[in-house]
């Protein structure tokens, strides 16, 4: 999507003016305009629609839906805050599992591994990204989250149980256990990408390190990793949109509790998951037209996080881009 | 994933079908998940009655059955609850409620060894309510005295996503409990005030399964099916009862049942009536505006009540008793077309 709106700016008019280019030419920047162009209608209706569908509510309570904690739909009292923090805990514990797992998993392919290894490797990562969400939401209720609580959660609880989010009952279903199932999800994709990124980078880059006398671990972090930071960096945008979205499965294991809590042992609730839970069986429409403002405030969230992190990219390329010069 | 099968399932039979003969009826009908299975039965066995009509049901939810219905582009709504006056109020014409199976929710719970509860209303509000944190509590116990209860802590596992059965649930300790009726309520979800949300009765099993001392509630016929645990229930009268269908029956036999058909059996008055029950409704405009369907609609709604509600128990739905099937077949005489 940001790479689709990025190419909807530069104005090919400024050339065109001052030469008489073929037909086709024409035709084919126009088209190419057009499909960028229908990405950023499509967010743009999606929001509509969205705004559209939550007036009653928008109008009822104003910027206290952002505000509050409280989500009756007997009394239709709704707030979204719980669930705007459950989206984006269980995305930032996504994100720190699968980060450096996915970008170790793609260095390893694309520097390290032998060529076999390499093709079994990726086929199965692959194979990952196409297990369905509802089946790995079922293997997380019966296989991983009992796992968790008989002998992940209560070690971490032995170990780290000074910190805050390491305290208070375990159950097993948790914003812990969310943000795990959320990693594994996000895992192919950012592994994916970032291998394909690692590969671009040219060969000569790494033989200019070689010739310095760099080790292995010198040429990948020096001349591979820093060159492929950015489209790295990318790679895990990629992956936090996905984990911001992420339905089913989160829906399984996280406890469904829309409550603020401080342990991640604890149950929590996340914008696409009260979705996916109430939006068959509402039958009111200020019920209704609050749900289809969760999904709004969700569109809001993943933008205004996707936008913090191009910035954060901007800020590194920054300084990156003058030394380089 | 029920939803999106059953999509496929509907646009496939629908081309299938249209290509099979083009004289063949299409009727639609959207709504309530809990009678799908009974419903499909239903559609499949009656294209063997009558086969010039095909019926097609999506199992979309409640909620969507009874907009579909409000906005006509479907030819029956289905609901397991009944529709509020607010939302009667919006209908272009008279909607009818036709009652067509009940089912009964039970209290299922982890508890080592094989222990048969019992439970009554009161308790199993404070429990929901989180004021009876642990299964040596004293209330517990005295309605168990030949037990010896453990000495832990109680976790709630209540559904996170909307359905008919918390409806059923929620309505039943709205009738025992003053308080849960004023801080809770009654509805397909409700704000609970304490406890994990599971998804679907699988959920809520399996997290019960899973978890040493929790206590949740799911559908008879999902217990039923896969052996778990339930509490026999303190009723109206005050006997202790077992859910099944004889005592949904008699629930339904002795529950007040108003004209239009929107009734609630939780806490029902017979003395062997299990007290957390509830029906399932079709709802069809009773002026139907293409005069073959309405036809075709009241056979089939005929035979569903007569033939149809033979093949619930099999299927772990109550039929309606015979009085009120009387009723309601009386009633649907009145539809016209």
């Amino acid at each position: 999507m940001n790479n689709a709106l990025a190419t909807v700016k530069p104005a090919p008019r400024a050339i065109a003016s001052l030469v008489r280019r073929p037909f086709g030419d024409e035709a084919f920047e126009w088209l190419t305009f057009l499909a960028a162009l229908a990405v950023f209608v499509l967010i743009l209706l999606i929001g509509y629609e969205l705004a559209q569908g939550s007036l009653l509510t928008l109008r009822k309570f104003g910027w206290r839906f952002l505000t509050s904690s409280d989500w009756d739909p007997v009394n239709e009292q709704f707030g979204a805050l719980p669930f705007m923090f459950g989206t984006l805990v269980s995305s930032v514990i996504a994100l720190v599992i699968a980060v450096p797992l996915s970008i170790a998993t793609a260095v390893f392919l694309t520097e390290l591994a032998p060529r076999w290894l390499q093709q079994t490797l990726s086929l199965f990562i692959e194979l990952l990204a196409a297990v369905p969400s509802v089946i790995l939401g079922l293997w997380g209720i019966f296989v991983m989250v009992p796992w968790l609580a008989d002998h992940v959660f209560p070690k971490l609880k032995q170990s780290l149980g000074f910190l805050p989010i390491f305290q208070g009952p375990i159950y097993g279903v948790s914003m812990l256990a969310g943000g795990i199932i959320i990693a594994i999800m996000i895992l192919p994709i950012i592994t994916s990408v970032s291998r394909e990124i690692l590969r671009s980078v040219p060969g000569l880059q790494r033989e200019a390190a070689y010739a310095l006398g760099a080790t292995r671990w010198e040429v990948t972090r020096i001349a591979v990793l820093s060159y492929a930071k950015k489209g790295i960096c990318g790679a895990v945008i990629l992956g936090l949109g996905r984990a911001l979205g992420e339905t089913m499965a989160v829906t399984m294991v996280i406890g469904n509790r829309p409550e603020i809590a401080k342990s991640l042992f604890a149950p929590g609730y996340t914008l696409a998951s009260v979705v996916a839970n109430e939006f068959t069986e509402a039958t009111t429409d200020t019920y209704l037209s609050a749900l289809f403002e969760i999904g709004l405030v969700l569109l809001g969230v993943t933008v205004v996080v996707n936008a913090l992190a191009q910035l954060l990219l901007k800020a590194m390329e920054g300084p990156l881009a003058t030394r380089q010069h | 994933m029920n939803r999106a099968l059953s999509l496929i399932v509907g646009a496939v039979l629908t081309l299938s079908s249209a290509s099979r003969s083009s004289a063949q009826m299409l009727i639609n009908g959207a709504g309530a998940t809990f009678p799908y299975p009974i419903y499909s039965k239903w559609f499949d066995e009656y294209a063997r009655v009558d086969p010039s009509v095909r019926f097609n049901y999506q199992s979309i939810g409640s909620g969507g059955g009874q907009k579909q219905i409000l906005a006509q582009t479907v030819d029956f709504g289905a609901s397991d609850g009944p529709m509020t006056d607010a939302n009667l109020a919006k209908a272009p014409g008279k909607i009818l409620h036709i009652p067509t199976v009940a089912g009964a929710v039970v209290i299922t719970y982890n508890l080592p060894g094989n222990l048969k509860l019992t439970l009554d209303g009161p308790t199993v509000a404070d429990i929901f309510l989180g004021k009876i944190t642990r299964w040596d509590d004293k209330r517990i116990a005295a309605l168990n005295p030949q037990m010896i209860l453990p000495n832990s802590d109680l976790v709630v596992v209540h559904r996170s996503d909307g359905s008919g059965t918390s409806y059923i649930f929620t309505d039943y300790l709205c009738s025992v409990s003053k308080e849960w009726e004023s801080q809770v309520g009654r509805n397909t979800s409700v704000k609970w005030p304490s406890g994990l949300g599971a998804k679907g009765n699988e959920g809520v099993a399996g997290q019960v399964k899973q978890l040493h001392g929790t206590v949740g509630y799911v559908e008879l016929a999902y217990a039923h099916q896969n052996d778990l645990p339930y509490a026999n229930m303190k009723n109206a009268a005050g006997h202790p009862i077992e859910a099944s269908l004889d005592s949904v029956t008699e629930a339904m036999a002795t529950a007040k049942i108003p004209d239009d058909f929107r009734f609630s059996m939780v806490n029902a008055p017979g003395g062997k009536a299990y007290p957390i029950a509830g029906a399932t409704w079709l709802l069809v405009y009773e002026h139907q505006k293409d005069p073959a369907k309405g036809k075709k609609l009241v056979e089939f709604l005929n035979w569903a009540l007569t033939t149809g509600e033979g093949m619930a128990p099999a299927l772990d739905y109550v039929p309606l008793p015979d009085d009120l099937k009387r009723r309601v077949i009386d009633r649907i005489k009145t539809i016209t077309y």
